[in-house]
């Protein structure tokens, strides 16, 4: 068994798990937030895409146990109460998912994509989804939701 | 209020809990107690099964039980059925062969369920599984549907000599023959369409519950049709009566056909349950969804073309043979018939058309509906030889198209279908401007300059959706009606809960659906709220596949409004002292023409439940139910332009452009409409460029069982697409309605390889388009160029 101590969206929390334990499965099973997905457990999907210590990683190909002392934020952490993160409300307005299930880890990783890259252009976006499959909308919505959630930054940034 | 009814683009009311993390998945749902469920798996293609060993697993830590074949037969667990009969053309039957969903003596497929060890977790079930010893005595193998049939070839199922379902055949030869014997140019293709695996992002899952003091079972499941699920499961094999087996299927993470059918697994989760008295649960994981969803396509073609001197079509002759796998999935055997055969008219007014199709079993997966289902297959065989035949006679493919459309409707093809209108010149129109197909050649020359090769292609599909009158369906051998039910219930304070039985898996059916009575009643959407997926709630319901649930299903839900309101009406009538007649529903209200007085709808509604005052022989309440049945198919169409860059020394290629231009009749939210094309074309330009399942032709492994080995379509693949619509009402059903959901991966897959052949000058190019395929047809060309 393995001690693990970790942040989940804000809260301490500490578990003692079996050693073979997956991050996601930590996630999903043992804290009950199942709105990380598991599309692949390959690491290929990226629909288990959480945030560690602020960074996009893939929850399916990692130990809790190597999680421990980590901050981590899933996609239920992202908004502030019933205040979308302007991803979530980018994802919405553009009509970037239809059947949900690739969203979260989509979410996240552009999340991350535009904290790395703030003002990227569609190639670069297109490219920074490889690691995320989405098998319902062709990308299209997702690629224009977040260069919008990035132009929507931009203004933001701007006003202040 | 902004208008919220159709046609206006609302943003969907679902997505607040997916964006948030707060789906409802079938995995996600937490079920007390629940034992975990790892089918123990042939890794043979096909063997004989000689022994299974369960005496360690069952000694292993945490195990409840493991359950062979053997036991399932004990308790008389029926096997999986194909629901739809096909005759051969001298009259029999198709040999179809139950599915049992767990072998007994004979594994079919790699991946083909032995046994099932359930354990209190996941990886007790896992390690035990390991411990499981099945001996098995491996036999031959084949998994190419060409050469299933021939003399020596390993034969499946004892039942089906030469592996042969059926030879089935439609349309008149004679007439085919007699065309192509006064033909003055034949254009003949062999072609291939690619084996797919859908790759829901979801993985298949299912948690079956038993209460035995009730005898009652709960299947949560991964289903896009819990009805139908629960038919089967009822009536074939024999789990429980229906009114003792719940079936939910809550949030699913997308289908693409995939979903629609019976599985091993469920079957099995529910009848463990009950053996070992504990909650079982079973989710696959991505190899498992590789070996064991039912896949699509799976065709190899042989097809000519009949033309007159004038370039019109004369006839059109197709053979194909159709690999529907191992076992014969839920609805299998209509796909390359019923669903392709009849399509083989295309946009095109064709005199003369004749196809034979024999299906056959391999040692594969089973194979049935994937998103398009036999109308791709039909569309790529007719647009991959329009576009040949072009460019041998050297006239635009437009214009061969154009020369050869449908104008005047209803037309009857020779193929069964009754188109009841289109405007297929309009498609075509605006495809050709949106793209700037004039001045192609300009683009190609500078294409040239930086050494790439750059190539157009053309597609017009036509679909069939909503499939189709029951009775029609009936007598074609359909083992089930294709109607769709809805049940409108308004609440005392006024508001509405839509239960359908279609279901939604990404389609946005809680948003349109609500659209609907909004454009009714001019209620705003959020006082309506739409209840799908669960057996318990919904009367009954044939499910979304066949891009169904607009035309069929929104039909069902007009009816029940027609209902609701002929009744309010009444109340309302009854309460303002006015004739029936003279009440109008509008914006929220019912009004007496010409009149100041009105009630809001919620009034109306209140007054229908405290029943103080209500018009003699007027029930209380206000709610209604209907089904609908369609008349005919529907006729969604549409002109495709893919533009593609080829680098010569690489066989890369680069997607430049890629334009659609659809018609689906009456569109209800365009943002979904169109997010729907989107997803469908990217599933197409997989097929055409990147996915391709691969079995070992020796050994009958599958050599795609993972995301390293199949390839997936990622953003990078793709380009942002040109989407525009024009519209033609469909003249059968209220709502003018189409259907969009299938439409991309019907049409794009030929826009893609005609834009590619176009590219390097070839004729013949087989998909997925690898650059290794695309490398070596171009240097295959350019040296036969150069003797």
């Amino acid at each position: 068994m393995a001690e693990v101590n970790v942040k989940v969206n804000g809260r301490a929390v500490s578990k003692q798990v079996e050693d073979r334990m997956l991050l996601v499965e930590f996630l999903r099973e043992t804290l009950g937030l199942t709105g990380t997905h598991v599309g692949c457990d390959t690491g290929q999907c990226g629909a288990c895409v959480v945030h560690l210590n602020g960074r996009a990683i893939k929850a399916c190909i990692m130990m809790a146990a190597q999680a421990s002392g980590s901050e981590i934020t899933t996609i239920e952490g992202l908004a502030k109460g019933d205040a979308l993160h302007p991803v979530q409300a980018a994802f919405r307005e553009h009509h970037a998912l239809q059947c949900g299930f690739c969203t979260p880890g989509m979410i996240m990783t552009a999340v991350d994509l535009l904290n790395r890259i703030p003002h990227p252009d569609e190639a670069t976006i297109r490219k920074n989804l490889d690691g995320n499959f989405c098998r319902c909308t062709g990308y299209h919505n997702i690629v224009k939701a977040i260069a919008a959630a990035a132009a929507q930054k931009r203004l933001v940034e701007a006003a202040e | 209020m902004a208008h919220e009814g159709i046609g206006a683009r609302v943003l969907r009311k679902e997505d607040r809990r997916f964006i948030m993390g707060q789906g409802n998945y079938s995995d996600d749902i937490p079920v007390k107690n629940a034992a975990h469920a790892v089918f123990v798996r042939s890794p043979y293609a096909h063997a004989r099964i000689s022994r299974i060993d369960t005496s360690q697993a069952l000694a292993a830590p945490g195990v409840i039980g493991v359950l062979t074949g053997t036991d399932l037969a004990q308790d008389k667990v029926g096997g999986l059925i194909c629901g739809w009969m096909i005759h051969s053309k001298d009259g029999s039957p198709m040999k179809a062969v139950p599915y049992p969903p767990l072998a007994r003596d004979v594994a079919r497929f790699v991946g083909n369920a032995v046994a099932v060890v359930v354990a209190e977790t996941k990886n007790q079930a896992r390690d035990a599984a390991e411990l499981v010893e099945v001996e098995y005595e491996e036999l031959p193998a084949v998994v190419d549907p060409a050469k299933a049939q021939v003399a020596g070839a390993p034969q499946i199922h004892p039942e089906a000599l030469n592996n042969t379902i059926y030879q089935w055949a439609l349309g008149d030869k004679t007439a085919v023959d007699q065309a192509f014997a006064g033909a003055v140019h034949v254009v003949d293709l062999d072609l291939v369409n690619n084996r797919l695996v859908p790759n829901a992002i979801e993985p298949r899952s299912a948690t079956a519950i038993y209460e035995g003091a009730e005898g009652r079972f709960t299947l949560y499941t991964t289903s896009q049709n819990p009805h139908v699920a629960r038919l089967v499961l009822s009536a074939f094999v024999g789990i429980a009566p229906e009114h003792k087996l719940r079936v939910v299927a809550p949030d699913v993470g997308g289908g693409f056909g995939s979903k629609i059918f019976i599985y091993p697994e469920e079957t099995v989760c529910l009848w463990a349950a009950k053996r070992l008295g504990v909650p079982v649960k079973w989710t696959a994981d991505r190899t498992e969804s590789f070996l064991t969803d039912a896949h699509g396509r799976d065709h190899v073609t042989h097809a000519e073309m009949a033309f007159a001197a004038d370039h019109r079509i004369i006839g059109l002759r197709v053979k194909t043979i159709a690999n529907l796998g191992a076992y014969m999935s839920t609805f299998s055997s209509s796909v390359p018939t019923y669903l392709y055969a009849t399509l083989l008219s295309g946009q095109y007014d064709i005199p003369a058309i004749h196809a034979e199709v024999d299906a056959v079993y391999t040692n594969t997966a089973p194979v049935d509906a994937y998103r398009g289902a036999g109308r791709p297959e039909a569309t790529y065989v007719l647009e991959r030889l329009m576009e040949i035949a072009a460019r041998r006679f050297k006239i635009d493919p437009a214009e061969l198209r154009r020369k050869n459309f449908i104008r005047n409707f209803p037309h009857q093809t020779p193929v069964i279908m009754n188109y009841d209108t289109g405007d297929y010149e309009a498609t075509l129109a605006a495809a050709l401007a949106a793209s700037r197909y004039a001045e192609f050649p300009a683009r190609r020359k500078e294409a040239q300059a930086r050494g790439k090769l750059r190539g157009i292609g053309l597609s017009c599909y036509i679909e069939a959706c909503g499939i189709a009158p029951s009775q029609a369906v009936g007598s074609l051998g359909a083992g089930v009606g294709l109607w769709e039910s809805a049940e409108v219930r308004v609440n005392p304070a006024g508001t509405i809960e839509v239960l359908t039985g279609s279901h939604s898996h990404g389609q946005g059916h809680e948003t349109t659906f609500c659209q609907l009575v909004a454009e009714r009643f001019g209620v705003p959407i959020d006082q309506v709220s739409v209840v799908h997926g669960d057996t318990d709630k919904v009367q009954f319901g044939m499910g979304t596949y066949g891009s169904r649930s607009g035309a069929v299903g929104m039909s069902a839900i007009v009816k029940a409004l027609d209902r609701v309101e002929a009744k309010a009406k009444r109340i309302a009538a009854h309460l303002m002292e006015a004739s029936e007649a003279d009440i109008e529903l509008k914006g929220g209200e019912f009004t007496v023409v010409g009149t100041d007085r009105k009630m809001a709808f919620a009034n109306v509604a209140l007054a229908a439940y405290t029943a103080h005052n209500l018009p003699a022989d007027t029930e209380a309440g206000l709610k209604e139910t209907a089904f609908y049945d369609p008349q005919n198919f529907t006729f969604p169409a549409g002109t495709y332009i893919c533009e593609v860059e080829v680098d010569p020394k690489t066989g890369e290629v680069e997607i430049v452009q890629f334009t659609a231009a659809d018609d689906f009749g009456v569109v209800v939210n365009p943002m979904i409409v169109e997010g729907q094309v989107h997803g469908g074309l990217a599933q197409g330009i997989g097929q055409a460029l990147l996915e391709g399942c691969v079995y070992d032709a020796e050994s009958g492994q599958l050599l795609t069982a993972t995301y390293m080995d199949y390839v997936m379509p990622r953003a990078s693949d793709l380009v942002s697409f040109g989407v525009s619509a024009t519209a033609t009402p469909c003249k059968t059903n209220p709502l003018g309605m189409k259907g969009c959901g299938e439409a991309g991966a019907i049409g794009s897959p030929p826009a893609v390889v005609n834009a590619i052949t176009d590219a390097l000058g070839v004729e013949r190019l087989d998909m997925p388009a690898t650059p290794q395929r695309v490398w070596q047809a171009y240097r295959s060309h350019q040296m036969q160029a150069a003797e």
